[in-house]
Formats: structure tokens, sequence, C-alpha cells
């Protein structure tokens, strides 16, 4: 850890693959912008790569001051351990205040291994982070401007505020999407600041042999409307319905939790607190109940309709339409509306 | 060559069944009515570790660290056919968040002393982190495979394996020991061996064994209880049904790392969202009352 230091930055660690940055990376350097503004100091992104320093007018562009640049060949591809070496050393000189990363794959191997080895905390997949003030119960003791790290709790429809006020930097992930992506503002101008470091044999133990990326298949992001299928729907076969329906609206598919722990679906269609936040023009919540996880994601929809047999289900308080009724019946009527109309 | 592989499991709520009847009226979660399982990954961290020993040889030991009721899925995992089981149980242990979780099974590692695999689940059910793995992985020292998905090749001490990234896949080359962390799609989870459960159903913990003498002998003296829970847990050593149980000092921790007091995160404050009602639009699910929401979303632009 780290000692606590209040001119310290809000850092972002800059996620890029093949020369490309991932767009939660230029999200959070919004969110950190807004947090180092509050706290009236910097914000900067750590960018590490091969030849990739093109990469930092972007972030700037998006609210970053600054972007420590590391140039290496054994950064070219991720691999844990040397970018963990980066960031440990990059923490330790620099001293930021607060770290975000993005929950992403490579975000989730590496933002543990550089708590573990800072003896910082780590909160995973905020849906928010703010700053405010925590006073100790037992002492009193105050600590003033600390990162509030916001999440659901496993559970009914709790949130949690969690803290770290002694083990610095404050670490959290955030899911992409959470965090609105701002339009870049190109004439920004921050500095980039090149640092060197070195690796050691253990570092470098691991081997990449061979490597296979495929584009993304769906954008969930970019969809103007999502039918989203839950546990209600019942099974794989039943699916092809939401299916039929988001092809009848020209929509994409969504899914909770259950239904891609049920195999219905791929997880990369999962909305909410662990997939993705969505905030399309219209959504459409088919047999799901609403748990706080999955609303999460999706409650800043401009309109929700949701289709659920259960008039108590939590889904119908953040809808704007509701439909009391059984989804088989309902959704094949949708269509046949739809396709009236067309 | 053989290898001698450790796999972390936990036992976790079954949040695929959070009903009404589970929340308390406070909006809290009533944990003691909503059932515990096997957390879903770590059968296939489980099975990851087992296929290794098939084909290698070796062993396959399972640490969890839990309250004692934790120790069900110790007997779930002998009953799939591991060679050892423990648990860290300590009170002092409780309000550990990821990292002193990580530290407090990194200390239980070292006790268990030799190995080449540690074999976690990708994440638990009940946080979905996935830190605990890397956490553990850097408090031993060890690289760390997470999104494993298979062996493609082992000889002595070199290993080369494919992991599973979501969007695309690698496949890396190190030496061992090294820390993996195993996807659902990884493989198939072998189910429970008819002959083994009877065999190891009646395994037990000290901590299991002492409170199932005093539910049994709720009226007798201490003694009386003590002398027969020493006559139980020798029975059970006998017939090599003794779950060993570590707590904090067998495993040699150094408690501000452990709890609260060795956990970075703290909890501020629990809200729980009061849903409001109103403020939707209901429609029958009638033809006409579909159609005229259709109507009203193709009206105002929403659609299409
Ligand atoms: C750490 C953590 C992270 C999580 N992250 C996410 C996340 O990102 N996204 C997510 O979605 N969940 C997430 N969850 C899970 C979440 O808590 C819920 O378990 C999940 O969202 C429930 O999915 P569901 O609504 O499809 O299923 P259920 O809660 O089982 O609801 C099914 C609904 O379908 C209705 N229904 C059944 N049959 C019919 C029918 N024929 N017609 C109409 N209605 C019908 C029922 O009335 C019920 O309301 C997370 C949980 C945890 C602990």
């Amino acid at each position: 850890m780290i000692e606590q230091n209040r001119k310290g930055e809000v850092w972002v660690f800059a996620e890029q693959e093949d020369e490309s940055l991932n767009e939660v990376s230029l999200e959070l350097c919004g969110k950190a912008r807004e947090l180092a503004d509050r706290l009236s100091v910097r914000a900067a992104a750590v960018l590490a790569g091969w030849n990739v320093r093109e990469l930092s007018y972007r972030l700037i562009a998006h609210g970053a001051d600054k972007v420590y640049y590391v140039h290496d060949t054994h950064l070219e591809h991720y691999r844990t351990l040397p970018y963990a070496r980066v960031m440990c050393r990059l923490i330790a000189k620099h001293k930021p205040q607060i770290v975000l990363y993005g929950a992403t794959p490579l975000g989730r191997d590496l933002a543990p291994r550089i708590a573990s080895e800072m003896r910082a905390g780590l909160t995973a997949d905020c849906t928010d982070l703010q700053i405010g003030d925590y006073t100790e119960p037992k002492t009193n003791a105050v600590h003033k401007n600390l990162m509030l790290q916001i999440r659901p709790a496993f559970g009914g429809n709790i949130i949690a505020t969690i803290i770290n006020y002694d083990r610095w930097p404050q670490m959290a992930t955030v899911r992409e999407g959470v965090m609105r992506l701002r339009d870049g503002d190109p004439k920004r101008s921050g500095e980039i600041i090149e640092e060197k470091v070195e690796f050691n044999d253990f570092d470098l133990v691991v081997r990449l042999i061979e490597r296979h990326r495929e584009k993304r298949k769906i954008n969930l992001k970019a969809a103007r409307t999502i039918v989203a299928g839950g546990a209600g729907v019942g099974n794989k076969e039943d699916f092809q319905l939401i299916h039929d329906l988001a092809g009848a609206v020209g929509g994409a598919v969504g899914a909770s939790r259950a239904a891609v722990d049920g195999g219905f679906v791929g997880a990369e269609h999962q909305v909410g607190q662990t997939g993705t936040t969505v905030r399309p023009a219209l959504y459409i919540a088919c047999g799901i109940s609403g748990a706080v996880q999955h609303r999460a994601g999706m409650e800043e929809s401009a309109k929700i309709i949701a289709i659920n047999w259960d008039r108590e289900a939590p889904i119908f308080s953040v809808a704007h339409f509701g439909i009391v009724g059984d989804l088989r019946k309902v959704i094949p009527m949708m269509i046949k509306a739809i396709k009236e109309r067309a | 060559m053989s290898y001698h592989c450790i796999v972390c499991v936990k036992q976790v709520p079954d949040t695929s069944r959070i009903t009404g009847d589970v929340m308390k009226p406070d909006g809290t979660l009533n944990r003691a009515v909503l059932p515990a399982v096997f957390n879903h990954d770590d059968l296939n961290a489980l099975e990851a570790a087992l296929s290794v020993r098939d084909s290698h040889g070796g062993t396959v030991t399972v640490v969890t660290m839990g309250p004692m009721g934790a120790a069900e899925v110790l007997r779930e995992s002998l009953y799939r056919g591991v060679d050892r089981a423990v648990i860290v149980n300590d009170r002092r242990a409780a309000g550990s968040d990821t990292l002193a979780t990580g530290y407090i099974l990194s200390q239980a590692i070292r006790k268990i002393g030799r190995y080449d695999f540690v074999f976690c689940g990708r994440q638990a059910i009940d946080g979905d982190t996935a830190q605990v793995g890397p956490q553990l992985a850097e408090k031993l020292g060890l690289v760390q495979i997470t999104y494993f998905e298979k062996i493609l090749e082992l000889s002595d001490r070199t290993v080369r394996l494919r992991r599973n990234v979501g969007n695309g896949w690698e496949v890396l080359e190190t030496r061992l020991p090294l820390l993996l962390t195993v996807l659902d799609t990884a493989n198939e989870p072998r189910p429970a061996a008819a002959r083994r459960v009877m065999q190891y159903k009646r395994a037990r913990t000290v901590g299991e064994a002492a409170c199932e003498i005093s539910a049994a002998m709720p009226d007798a003296t201490e003694q009386k209880r003590d002398a027969e829970q020493a006559v139980r847990i020798e029975k059970l050593k006998m017939n090599d049904l003794l779950i060993e149980q570590w707590d904090l000092d067998d495993i040699e921790a150094d408690l501000q790392w452990c709890g609260i007091s060795g956990s970075p995160t703290k909890v501020h404050r629990v809200q729980s969202i009061v849903l409001t009602k109103e403020g939707y639009t209901e429609l029958p699910p009638t033809e006409e009352g579909i159609r005229g929401l259709i109507h009203e979303l193709i009206v105002d632009h929403t659609l299409g």
C-alpha cells in the first residue's frame, strides 16, 4: 500500500489491444476527470504497449491531463505479470489516490493482482463512483473526500457503498457502458510522460504462443431497441420468441443472468451490473423479475416495457408500460401487431 | 511424472433462488432460508484437477474457507474423488474481503505444502468479483492464468494451455507451479460416485462432530460430552473420515491481514431501495391493448 496522498492524481488504466483503445477506458477518463475536479487534483491515464503513443491523444481528449506512457516490446500483447509490474511501479512512484480499471476480462485479470501486491482495496463492478466523507463509527475519526464505491449488494434491492480509507490507492473496476461516453474534445491539451520499467525473469515466464481475437458480434450499447428475456422464458427453444420479437422491432437481444446461466443465450447478451449497461430508446423486458443487479444495467432506458405475469415483480417499478400476462401469449400478439403496421 | 493439485472451493448461497420469502421486511437477505450450494465454477476447477490426476497420477486436495456448514462442499468433493479435504474455519476470518481471503487461503496452501497446480473457479456467484484467484496467486508468488479452458500439453515442469477471454483465445506456455482460474465451459464436472458417497457421507470435521454430540446429549455434563467427543473423533480418524479443520493459528496467519482488519474495503452503508409502484401505464394482455401500445410507440417514433 502507499501512504495517503491527498494531492494524489486520479488514474485510469488505459486498456488497449491491437493498437486500439477499449471504449471503457475513455468512459473512465470522463469519470476520472469528474472525480479529479471534485478533489482539485489532476486526472491521468497509464498507457502501456508497444508503439501506441498515438492513443494518448484520445485519452487526453476524453479528460486525462497526463498520460504515463510505457513503451516496451514486452508489452506488445497483454500478459499479466509485465503489466502488473508496470502498474505497481508507477503507483509506488507517483502515489495516485484513485485507480480505475475497466471490468473487462483483461481488467479483471490485472486489477486484483495489483491490489494484492499493493495490499490495497479493490471493489468490483461499481455502478457509480462519487466523492464523499466517512466517519468511523468507533473512533469518530472523519475521513474526508473518499471515493464512494457504489454497487448492488448480493440479494434483494440493496445498494452498498464501499470505501477504503486506509490502504491506498482506492481502486475499483467498472463495467463497460456504466459511465457515459462523452464526446472527446480534441482541443484539450495534456502532457505525455514516458516511463521506463525494468522486468525480471519471473515477469516474463509466460510465453504467448498463439493469439486469436474475434470482432465483437453484438453491440448492445449501440442498439436503439433491446428485447431482453429472462428465466421466465423457460428454455432455450422458447427463447426464439425473444429473437423473433427483436427481429420484428429491428432490435438487439438482451438477457438476464438467469437466462444466460440457464444456457438460453450467450453471456455477451447479459444486461446488468455484471453484464452490459444499456440506455436504448426502448427496452422490452420479458419474463425478467427485475432484480437490482439487472435494473442497474437498464433503468436509464428512455422507454421500458415490462411483460411479466407477476404483478408484484419489481421490474414494473422501472417500467413505463406494463403488461401483466403470459409472455408466450403476449409476445406473439406484439409481433402480429407490429407486422400489421409495417 | 505425477502432479499435486490443490483446488479452492466455496460454498455460496444459491443466488438464482432469491424469491420474496428470502427477503426480510427490512429488505436484507435472510441467508438462513437460502439454500447453500457448491459454487458452480468450482466444480469445474475440481474436475480440471481430477483429470490431471487421471492422466498423470498424483493427488488432489481441496480447501475451503467458511463457516462450519461449508464442510458440505468438502464431502461433495470427497464423493467426486479427492484425496484430502481441509476447511479453514475461524471466527476471526469473518468480514474478510477478497484480499484477506486470498491471504488466508495462501497460508492454508503453504501448510498443505507441496503443489504443482492450484485451481480456482473463475468466480463465485455471490459476488462475481473473480478477484480471489489472482490475489491468491500473487500471495503465493505464482503465475496466474485466468479463464483457463484446457491443457494442451503437459510434460515434466512445462505446460502449454489455452485460455478463453470471450472475444478470443490465447495459447500460453509456462512452467509449474501455477494457479489457474477455470471457466465453466472448460469441462463437464463428474457426478458424485455412489460408492464414495456411501464411504464418505459420514465424514465430519471436529467442529461438526462436536455440534452433533451437543445436540444429541443436551443434558449431559461438559465432561461427559468431551469424553464422547474424544471417542467420536478417534473413531472418525480410524475410519479415515475426519475432515481436517484448521483455524488461523494452525496456518500461522498474521491476524493483521485477516478478517475486517485485513480488509481494505469496508462497507460504508447499505441502502435498500424503496420501489415505487406507480408511474407506469398498465395494458391488458389482449390484442387490442397491445395494438394500442405498438401504435403509441410508432407515433412517438420510439419504434420505426
Ligand atoms: C453479484 C451478482 C451480480 C449479478 N449480475 C447480474 C446482471 O448483470 N444481470 C442480471 O440480469 N442479473 C444479475 N444477477 C442476478 C440477479 O440477482 C437475478 O438473480 C437475475 O437477474 C434474475 O433473472 P430473471 O429476472 O430472469 O429471473 P427470475 O428472478 O427467476 O424472474 C423470472 C420472472 O419471469 C416471470 N415469468 C415466469 N414465467 C412467465 C411467463 N410465462 N410469462 C411472463 N412472466 C413469466 C416470473 O414472474 C419472474 O418475475 C447478479 C447477481 C449477483 C449476486
